[in-house]
């Protein structure tokens, strides 16, 4: 295939817009990370994540964090527009270091929680969920 | 202040000295996101509730930070130790400023 020079320009701008959306998501996820865990190291051990794979409506969705030892935990839909979902900080009567409530997702994404143990260490699990109907308006 | 508030909590009425029991908690509110638009086009301001807390005879259980993300009528389940008879104080915070509490007694049995 043999491209006009109209139509490798149009490409290019194309990949480049296309490129440049989720790189802009992106950062605000590292961003609200990194607010939290003040750019220390993350380990993978430690969080529970329970989120559904399938979310037919992205209004309500349940989620349920759970992380013995932790003192708080943030949640982090990457794909929404504004990425922070919540944060819980558990004070020195919880029963346990556990959570649910229901969130808005707008589209299919990963769905990230991050927890700060006791110790000052940080653990992080993930989910992907689909989501059939997004919830923010649109 | 946002129409028709409700918050609602079910806590057991009594509990061994030193359990863990669940709580569960529901209020009332839109949790207006702030990226909705009416169909004037205008944006439609945000107006959620931005903080929650719960305590035990004074003790934090849980401080908790909502986003927009948060759906509407936010419900949040929680566990709480409790080892005396006391009040437990459930608190929301709109971002009016208004200030939505409810108490329940619990006892020992």
């Amino acid at each position: 295939m043999k491209l006009s020079r109209r139509e490798a320009l149009v490409l290019a701008i194309g990949s480049v817009a296309a490129a440049a959306i989720p790189m802009t998501a992106y950062a605000a996820v590292e961003e609200a990370i990194a607010t939290f865990t003040g750019g220390a190291a993350v380990g993978d051990a430690g969080v529970t994540l329970t989120a559904p794979e399938i979310a037919e409506n992205g209004n309500t969705v349940p989620v349920s964090v759970s992380a013995p030892g932790a003192t708080s935990i943030l949640i982090v839909a990457a794909g929404n527009p504004t990425p922070g979902v919540c944060q819980f900080n558990f004070g020195e009567a919880a029963g346990a270091q556990a959570a649910s409530t229901r969130m808005r997702l707008a589209t299919t994404q990963d769905v990230i929680a991050i927890a700060k143990m006791a110790d000052g260490s940080f653990a992080r699990a993930s989910s992907e969920v689909k989501v059939t109907i997004g919830g923010c308006g649109g | 202040m946002a129409n028709d508030v409700k918050p609602r909590v079910r806590v057991p009425k009594s509990a061994k000295a030193g359990e863990s029991i669940v709580l569960k908690t529901l209020i009332s509110h839109p949790m207006e996101t702030g990226l909705r638009k009416d169909s004037s086009g205008a944006v439609i301001p945000r107006a959620i509730i931005n903080r929650f807390t719960c305590e035990v005879a004074g003790k934090m259980v849980l401080d908790m930070t909502l986003e927009p993300a948060i759906s509407t009528n936010p419900y949040i389940e929680f566990e709480a130790v409790i080892e005396e008879a006391g009040d437990i104080k459930f608190t929301w915070y709109d971002d009016d400023g208004s200030v939505y509490e409810d108490v329940k007694p619990i006892t020992i049995a």
